[in-house]
């Protein structure tokens, strides 16, 4: 008889909160009772829409001192909010919605959050607990809906139950891997008589997230550091969720070994560090993806080696040892199978890492990287990030997301959509500090930024926040312009207008023959597909803006860039929106098509790098 | 491909099955039997999953059930250290001919006859699989009118329970 996994465990008292509990008791309603458990667990902005089942909620909200709720357009907004402020502030997100189509328009999001492991609350409303079951009006069984989507659900029947079903969400939705918890609350809870006490006793006995890694592990782990030649430090969202990065930074310096950082990582370590190579994966920079390809060690941490960084699995970094340091060990061998697993929450198992390297060192172990390194140089150098000017003297695309990010101010928060703009905005835009970038890496969800940024807005007020979104994003989720007009949260938005789809269309420009199916956003059928630039400028963005209550502004000469952004900058009292029109034929590179090994990686149109694969085999 | 047995302690919440079985198609694993029943302590319940899978597979849906909140623990018990049944009840086409031998199957197999009308008999039995089925083959030739079949339960042997630890950390009392 083998036990499984639950060795993993390690023994800890119950998660049962057994400490004194407040002596005061209120008699309220279940909704005040809400109200109260989510001024306790510190949420201080809901983002949200109520409706027929929530409405009891929204009474008390009215009164609440501590929690500010911003009323919201569409509860996808409401959702992706929730998310850019917890990626933003650190915190738990929350968002709130009504039954049915309420709850399911938050589906989106929900499922952004998880596939990111981005900590949000959902609370929704649901019909009466005697009418669950009956199809009734607005009725979803938003529990169920979820439960692929969530860390965990609730559905909440009782008004006692609201609380302890509070705190459990809120710590569960925190620790361990982060991730959305939904609290589906009936609508007679909401209404009942009931008490208040806090803090409630929370009933968690299945919940024992591992945080501290195994010794052992991490002294085989700096033992194969020391013995590398090709190690490369591999650093994915975890690392920032940990809040990690300075101890990141002493691993990487103690060590000297070249880091990588994911799309979920940037700026988990400086971009513009000399160790650093750039992002991994199918948009790359040679350097990374090489490197990985190239290693003798990989030391993977908080990263799941995602099919988008590791490309044909089997043809994969076939070189290297794998160190793989989780704090989910179902994310250990699910991919790539580990050398040496190590189950533990980043920052921990990177503090003990440069403890073990020291140790190493001091034991006169060193690695010695130099020849790895005079490779990655020429790499670095042979086949920098880049991109041409258009020859029609229009905007680069690039040009423009690099000058926004030049000219921001220090600290501003980038949040991006889903596409080419996403790419350029990982490649062009320097991440040095952490939670400066905001993006929906896992699930690609298009219309992310808008919302994303508002929720990073309205969490760092003192900060600038720019979305960089595409013309395709844009038309998905802007209405939420309208929320930040209306609620003081000035965010600024740069559209990347190439009147299209761009990523698609560079994959039918690569794939398809230059077949540009439903790609053209600017003019609808018989249009010319080659120039979806030359469109009808429907929607005119511009007006668009205005007509929400923000500053609109328009740019196409590259002469007027710098002057633009700097205006844009200049705003602060309201939201702006630059609509850039750009080139539409430029295109992400490099890049390692779908489907093919990283070794395939075109660093241009055609240009394959000479590794001198010819020595090295 | 192997079977492996699971034993899976949960909180006795709703909605933990379906988290369960959504687990399994939304990961791309087969179940071959479940069974779910509650244990010693009201507070828990056991459910014993048979999965078809290779030992990798079998080490990601061992870890992905542990990731559910509701999930208290999860052993897999080995044929040679456990014991593995299943209850089989059986509608079995008979008449005054063949009656007769059909009974003899069924002590043979140490099965019962709960049922008898003049065209069929009901044999109840219980057993491992393999038992089971060899019993059904010997029962085919007479014509099977009607089967149900539970899920495999199963217990390791010897002394040792694998509820204790998940019952202290559920005990209220303390």
């Amino acid at each position: 008889m083998t036990e499984q996994a639950s060795g993993a465990h390690h023994p800890q008292p119950r998660a049962r909160n057994g400490g004194p509990q407040s002596a005061t008791v209120e008699h309220v309603t279940g909704a005040q009772s809400l109200i109260r458990s989510l001024e306790e667990v510190g949420a201080d902005t809901v983002f949200g829409i109520p409706g027929g089942a929530i409405l009891p909620a929204y009474d008390p909200m009215m009164d609440s001192a501590k929690v500010r709720h911003v009323l919201v357009r569409h509860e996808q907004g409401a959702g992706h909010a929730a998310t850019g402020y917890a990626q933003a502030t650190g915190k738990v997100g929350v968002c709130m919605a009504t039954s049915g189509p309420g709850a399911t328009n938050l589906v989106t999001p929900i499922a952004d959050a998880h596939m990111d492991s981005v900590p949000i609350v959902a609370i929704t409303g649901q019909v009466a607990s005697k009418a669950i079951g009956t199809d009734a009006f607005q009725e979803a069984d938003i529990c169920g809906i979820t439960m692929p989507i969530t860390k965990h659900n609730f559905l909440v029947t009782k008004a006692a139950d609201i609380p302890r079903t509070i705190a459990e969400a809120f710590h569960i939705a925190s620790t361990g891997r982060p991730g959305p918890v939904l609290v589906d609350i009936a609508k007679d809870a909401l209404q009942a008589r009931t008490t208040f006490s806090w803090p409630p006793q929370t009933d968690l006995p299945g919940y024992r997230p591992v945080t501290k890694p195994h010794t052992k592990q991490i002294r085989e782990a700096a033992r194969l550091i020391s013995q590398a030649e090709r190690p490369v430090l591999y650093v994915g969202g975890g690392v920032l969720k940990a809040h990690a990065t300075a101890e990141l930074r002493v691993l990487a310096e103690l060590t000297g070994a070249p880091v990588t950082t994911t799309l979920m990582g940037l700026g988990a370590f400086p971009d513009s560090h000399r160790q650093h190579l750039g992002m991994p994966g199918m948009h790359g920079t040679v350097a990374a993806v090489t490197s990985l390809q190239k290693a003798d060690l990989i030391v993977a941490l908080g990263t799941r080696f995602d099919d988008r960084v590791t490309g044909k699995l089997d043809s994969f970094a076939p070189f290297a040892k794998i160190v793989h340091a989780d704090i989910d060990p179902a994310e250990i061998g699910k991919n790539r199978a580990a050398d040496v697993p190590i189950v533990g929450d980043a920052r921990e198992v990177i503090a003990d890492l440069v403890v073990a390297v020291q140790a190493e060192h001091d034991a006169g172990r060193t690695g010695d990287y130099s020849g790895w390194w005079e490779d990655l140089n020429r790499w670095r150098e042979t086949y920098p990030l880049g991109y041409d000017l258009p020859e029609d003297g229009s905007l680069s695309p690039q040009q423009v997301i690099q000058r926004v990010g030049e000219l921001a101010p220090e600290g501003t928060v980038f949040a991006a959509g889903v596409g080419q703009h996403q790419m350029w905005s990982a490649h062009f835009i320097t991440y040095d500090k952490p939670a400066t970038w905001l993006n929906s890496g896992g699930a690609g969800t298009m219309g992310y930024a808008v919302p994303a940024a508002m929720g990073a807005k309205a969490g760092m007020e003192d900060r600038t926040v720019w979305a960089i979104d595409g013309d395709g994003c844009f038309q998905m989720t802007n209405q939420e312009l309208v929320t930040c007009a209306l609620n003081n949260i000035p965010i600024k938005v740069a559209i990347i207008n190439n009147g299209a789809l761009g990523m698609v269309r560079q994959w039918q420009t690569l794939f398809y023959n230059q077949r540009y199916s439903n790609t053209v956003l600017h003019s609808g059928p018989g249009a010319d597909t080659a120039q979806p630039g030359a469109g009808t400028r429907v929607p005119d963005f511009v007006k668009l803006a205005e007509a929400m209550g923000c500053i609109g502004i328009r740019c196409e000469d590259p002469a007027d860039l710098d002057a633009v952004i700097e205006k844009a900058n200049a705003i602060n009292d309201r939201p702006v929106v630059v609509d850039f029109i750009v080139h539409e034929d430029a295109m992400v590179w490099p890049m390692v098509a779908a489907g093919t090994s990283n070794d395939e990686i075109l660093a241009a149109r055609d240009t394959r790098p000479d590794f001198g694969d010819s020595e090295d085999d | 491909m192997s079977k492996h047995t699971l034993s899976v302690l949960v909180e006795n919440t709703p909605g933990i099955l379906a988290r369960i079985a959504a687990l399994f198609s939304r990961r791309g694993f087969n179940i071959d039997s479940l069974a779910v029943g509650v244990t010693e302590h009201p507070d828990i319940s056991r459910i014993t999953i048979v999965v078809n899978v290779e030992e990798l597979p079998l080490e990601q849906v061992t870890k992905q059930l542990n990731k559910l909140v509701n999930v208290l623990k999860i052993v897999e018990l080995e044929d040679g250290s456990a014991i593995q049944r299943e209850l089989v009840l059986v509608k079995v086409r008979a008449d005054n001919e063949t009656r007769s031998q059909i009974v003899e199957i069924v002590q043979l197999f140490r099965a019962k006859t709960v049922d008898v009308s003049p065209e069929a008999v009901t044999i109840e039995a219980t057993g491992g699989s393999d038992k089971l089925e060899a019993m059904l083959k010997m029962l085919e030739p007479y014509g099977i009118k009607e089967l149900v079949q539970s899920g495999t339960i199963a217990i390791g042997r010897g002394a040792r329970s694998i509820t204790d630890r998940s019952l202290r950390s559920l005990d209220r009392s303390a």
